[in-house]
């Protein structure tokens, strides 16, 4: 049933996506598609964080290493699409599975930590074997519309289509996953690892599990960076893809799907969207260059003051004000929350773990 | 099932349909002629009876914004100039340059945006080799006229992949191998080091070098990555090797680092360095506090005294020169905000450069007519020695002179030297001279 | 041999400028819990302060002792402003609050002061030292680099062990509740927490610009390992934030002159991962019992 709701959802957003991109023009079909690539890196990284708890500020590098993966498959190897997808996302679920083993034992910010230096030092791996990897300049990737679609089809709505397909495969797989019982489980180690543990769960294998599957989103949406921007090379997967991809993550709505959309709208629409009204006001290149990164940050810190639970989180609020209600069920998202806590939410990637952090130091 | 499951499906219908909706109508179009609806008589997208519209990509913000976020206003600075005296037959250029901060994904978004829905009529002066090697397929597959790459990587002169592209600066391979010639002359038997950055700037430059220099020569090897400001042990190691003459393919801020880690070795080689990190402004200026206070008994202009370095522009203390007193004219009504400084001249030369082409491609000027006039041969403009564009060459300038800095200026010694990118082809003498620059400043 | 004391030297100078930052990292992670991502660019913008003054006065000291000020007002302003709302949230929430910081007070970095390198001044003399015909690697400058962080996170730990306002501080970070029932006012004592990392950071903005150069996104780097160095030394340990500094500036300082400039960043990775391998929490962490 679930499934089935789920591809019905999933075909009449195709539905709607295959109308805009016929609509639009075709820096919008291009628009599109790069959307669709931050959709799949944010939903794998919202399920990592806002359904197993473990916080990872390397979403970016494993983008690169589904990327370079696509593109060497390409370039030396020929591959379709429909199989280089599979592959690059086979691949990062691989590297997703070695720093899950080497994460598993790591908490919170010391996660953070590895995973911060995960994203800084991957990238000048490309550098370093420059190859292999084609150094700095990367390695070019060409993708040409089929000869079936005629030759006059604008090639941004091939990647419009093709992103938003695998876009849609992927959320319908995590939907899945996040309703059936791996995704019970997840949550119940995010919320207490050590009940968790003495109801028979192994913990550490479903961190690593976590892990893979973030990771092979990351990968797959690398694959479809690769495609739609051409070009693989290391300046495309900086520390600030990890940070934007976190940010996202958590504007739009952890552990939430709809939210994983927000997040990917804000990230590619809002720079671009200030900076028009910036130089449309006629201020000089390099203010107006910079306001939009200023505006970006006060968006970051308004939108988590305001909507603490993400842009998500706040509709559903908003919708549980005046959609009708079920009688008893606590915790659905008819019920009107309590305001503030989600304390009883037991979906929520937000309930406050049980045990205060600040009673077990003894350090000096 | 409770309702909210069943309200899921429509609600997240909905939500992808009223973003994207609105996606499309909230944006404004960028600062362009509008969309797709030019109307006027267009010759060619970007052209109306009134305007010419053109963009690019540059580096505004992020790691590569100092120094070369001052190109694009400074070319829009001359193109301000020709608009008030009388435009190209009529036409105002408008220039729309967007900020990439140095990232090839966003420069791939802003060239579509600029190509798909500002329609410009070309692409000018976009910034960076792995930037631009982002989009230059697309350009040329889309025949959009690619010109004037801001790069001095000689992969755009390639006529048969990339009839669309052309190149505009001296590029690295020659300039390493007129500098290579240089010391080749004046540094015969002493031990050489090369330092540069670990990318296709510094390693083509290493290996226009490697074309002149002897071998045996060359001593140490090190290189430096901009993410990387420690250069310390780079520097002790060309001093353990015993480096007498250190050549440099480093932008300006690694320069300095080197000036300073060299002080704190006490290592004195004979610098010879890249024009692209030798503007002694700049250079100047990121040394100064060195000079002013800190009590170190060092001038800022002492430190850049005697480096030895080349220029395919005109050098900005010669007064003299009637390039300079246009580009500095210019540059005070319309670019007063930022120091005259190399950046500065590079853009307004390359803005004239520009302004021929267009001149040459006529008064109804299409995107293929003008890849046809500059094939035709631009004349020599601020550059010092003459363009090589044909059908079969699509590079640029092709020599440049050798110069000293002295009291923070940099000096002409000797003549223009020319040569090729190939590993025998001659650094010969130019015999030619630099044309004046006409007295209404424009071409 | 010669080039492995430079090194060696060397590595310490900026060892200590990464110890300093993480140090004000672990000072705000034990008040608050909460790990500040915007640090680096605070001390970029107290540096830009500093660096004003110094052009309009003509003195570097003014300029140094009132970047400091600026970041005991900066980190106070903030915490009290930005902070407090998300301090009893989720945790996410203080990280991409502190994440919006550092774009934001980026952003108006470049507005304000544009995005070209500024050269700014170093305090003492940049020439080499020698020992006899030895050159050391380093200068006056460095040594003075080295002494004002030694000397700072001396005269905190006697702030934390013989003052009333550092026992204050201690109680709140061990045990909030405690401590309000006990009359401590915990609201102002996170605000002083965040204004003494705010100095802190002022500092290693101060003692660091000379060698990087100074624009708004100049800190990022010094950041990344200054929070590799917290994290290595364990983030509830002030001293294993001075250690952990030490150890990643001489070793990345190694790798940078006997292996290339190039492998710095994945050898503080390995570094780090070695560190974490062993101690999960850190190398100078206290292991948790589990609670039940």
């Amino acid at each position: 049933m679930t499934l089935l709701r789920h591809l019905i959802a999933a075909l009449v957003a195709g539905a709607v996506i295959w109308a805009l991109s016929v609509q639009l023009n075709a820096f919008r079909d291009f628009q599109m598609a790069e959307i669709a690539v931050y959709v799949v890196a944010i939903a794998g990284l919202s399920l990592l964080i806002g359904l197993s708890g473990q916080i990872s500020l390397g979403q970016g590098a494993f983008m690169a290493i589904g990327a370079y993966t696509a593109a060497l498959l390409m370039l030396h190897l020929n591959w379709p699409l429909w199989a280089v997808f599979p592959a690059s996302a086979a691949v990062t679920a691989l590297a997703g599975a070695v720093v899950g083993l080497a994460a598993a034992r790591l908490s919170g910010p010391y996660l953070a930590g590895a995973t911060l230096m995960l994203a800084v030092a991957l990238p000048s791996l490309a550098s370093q074997f420059p190859g292999v990897f084609g150094g700095d300049q990367g390695l070019s990737v060409t993708v040409i519309a089929p000869a079936a679609l005629g030759a006059t089809f604008p090639p941004t709505r091939w990647l419009a289509w093709v992103c938003a397909l695998a876009a849609l495969i992927t959320l319908v797989i995590l939907a899945n996953l996040g309703r059936s019982r791996v995704g019970r489980n997840w949550r119940a180690i995010r919320d207490d690892p050590i009940a968790a543990a003495l109801s028979g769960l192994n913990v550490g294998a479903l961190r690593v599990l976590a892990f893979i599957v973030s990771a092979a989103c990351a990968g797959l949406a690398g694959a479809m960076l690769a495609i739609t921007t051409s070009l693989v090379s290391p300046g495309s997967f900086t520390l600030s893809l990890s940070i934007a991809l976190l940010a996202g993550a958590v504007l739009g709505g952890l552990g939430t799907l709809t939210g994983a959309l927000w997040g990917a709208l804000v990230i590619v629409l809002v720079p671009t969207y200030v900076t028009d009204v910036a130089t449309s006001h006629g201020l000089s290149g390099g203010v107006a260059a910079n306001i939009p990164i200023a505006a970006y940050g006060v968006v970051l810190i308004i939108v988590m003051l305001v909507f603490p639970y993400g842009i998500q989180g706040g509709l559903r609020r908003l919708a549980g004000q005046f959609l009708p209600t079920s009688p008893t069920r606590p915790g659905s998202p008819g019920q009107r929350a309590p305001a503030g806590e989600h304390a009883e939410d037991l979906d929520s990637p937000y309930r406050r773990p049980p045990v205060s952090e600040h009673q077990e130091e003894g350090t000096s | 099932m409770n309702k909210s499951h069943r309200l899921r499906l429509p609600v997240i219908a909905a939500a992808v349909t009223a973003s994207l909706v609105a996606a499309g109508c909230g944006s404004s179009s960028s600062s362009g002629s509008g969309g797709s609806g030019g109307g006027a008589a267009a010759s060619a997208p970007g052209i109306t009876s009134t305007q010419i519209l053109i963009g690019s990509h540059q580096p505004l913000t992020g790691p590569a914004a100092p120094g070369y976020s001052e190109i694009a206003p400074a070319a829009n600075a001359y193109f301000q100039y020709v608009n008030a005296h009388g435009g190209v037959y009529g036409r105002k250029i408008k220039y729309t340059y967007l900020d990439d901060g140095y990232d090839p994904s966003k420069t791939v978004s802003v060239v579509h945006q600029l190509v798909l829905q500002d329609n410009v009529f070309s692409i000018f002066n976009g910034l960076g080799t792995p930037t631009h090697l982002a989009v230059v397929k697309y350009l040329n597959s889309t025949k959009v006229p690619d010109l004037f790459i801001a790069s001095g990587c000689d992969c755009w002169n390639n006529p048969a992949a990339y009839p669309y592209s052309f190149g505009w600066q001296l590029d690295y391979v020659r300039e390493g191998k007129i500098l290579g010639a240089y010391i080749k002359q004046h540094f015969a038997g002493k031990k050489i080091g090369y330092f540069y950055q670990n990318d296709e700037f510094g390693q083509d430059g290493v290996k226009g070098l490697d074309f002149e220099i002897p071998q045996s020569q060359v001593v140490s090897r090190q290189t430096y990555v901009p993410t990387n400001v420690n250069i310390g042990p780079a520097v002790a190691a060309l001093k353990a090797a015993g480096a007498q003459v250190v050549v440099s393919f480093a932008i300006p801020a690694f320069n300095a680092l080197f000036k300073l880690a060299s002080l704190k070795l006490s290592f004195n080689p004979t610098l010879v360095a890249s024009n692209v990190g030798t503007d002694p402004i700049t250079l100047g200026g990121l040394l100064e506090a060195f000079a002013k206070k800190g009590g170190a008994k060092v001038n800022g202009n002492q430190l850049t005294q005697s480096i030895i370095t080349d220029g395919y522009l005109p050098t900005l203390g010669d007064g003299s020169n009637s390039w300079i007193a246009l580009f500095k004219k210019v540059h005070d009504t319309y670019d007063a905000k930022a120091p005259f400084d190399g950046n500065v001249l590079y853009g307004e030369a390359v803005g004239y450069t520009f302004v021929q082409a267009m001149l040459k491609a006529g008064k109804n000027p299409t995107r293929a007519g003008v890849v046809k006039a500059i094939e035709g041969g631009l004349p020599q403009g601020a550059s010092v020695a003459p363009y090589d564009y044909s059908a079969t060459d699509h590079g640029g300038m092709m020599g440049a002179f050798i110069g000293v800095i002295k009291n923070g200026a940099i000096i002409q010694q000797g003549p223009v030297w020319t040569t090729d990118t190939t590993p025998t082809g001659p650094v010969t003498q130019f015999s030619g001279s630099q044309p004046a620059a006409p007295a209404s400043g424009m071409p | 041999m010669n080039e492995f004391l430079q090194f060696t030297l060397g590595g310490v100078s900026f060892g200590m400028v990464y110890a300093a930052i993480a140090l004000s990292l672990v000072l705000i992670w034990r008040g608050t819990r909460i790990l500040n991502y915007s640090q680096g660019a605070m001390a970029v913008l107290t540096t830009y302060i500093a660096l004003t003054v110094i052009n309009h006065t003509g003195s570097y000291w003014a300029g140094f002792v009132i970047a400091l000020a600026a970041g005991l007002v900066l980190g106070a302003v903030i915490e009290r402003v930005v902070i407090r709302p998300v301090e009893n949230r989720p945790p996410l929430n203080a990280v991409v609050v502190t994440i919006g910081l550092l774009v934001l007070i980026e952003g108006i970095a470049g507005i304000i002061y544009g995005g070209q390198y500024r050269s700014f001044p170093a305090a003492f003399s940049v020439t080499g030292l020698h020992a006899g015909s030895v050159t050391l690697g380093i200068s006056r400058n460095d040594v003075f680099v080295a002494a004002a962080v030694l000397v700072v996170a001396l005269a905190l730990a006697a702030m934390f062990r013989y003052t009333s306002a550092g026992l204050r501080l201690r109680a709140a970070a061990f045990n909030a509740y405690a401590a309000r029932l006990l009359g401590v006012r915990v609201g102002r004592v996170l605000t002083l927490g965040w204004a003494l990392a705010g100095l802190i950071g002022a500092l290693a903005g101060l003692l660091v610009s000379p060698a990087t150069f100074l624009y708004p996104s100049s800190m990022d780097s010094i950041f990344v390992l200054g929070f590799t160095a917290a994290v290595i030394g364990g983030l509830d340990s002030p001293v294993g934030a001075i250690v952990g500094g030490l150890i990643l500036g001489v070793v990345l300082n190694y790798v940078g002159g006997y292996l290339g400039s190039n492998l710095v960043p994945i050898f503080g990775l390995i570094a780090l991962v070695a560190v974490l391998m062993i101690r999960p929490s850190g190398l100078f962490s206290v292991t948790h019992g589990r609670q039940v």
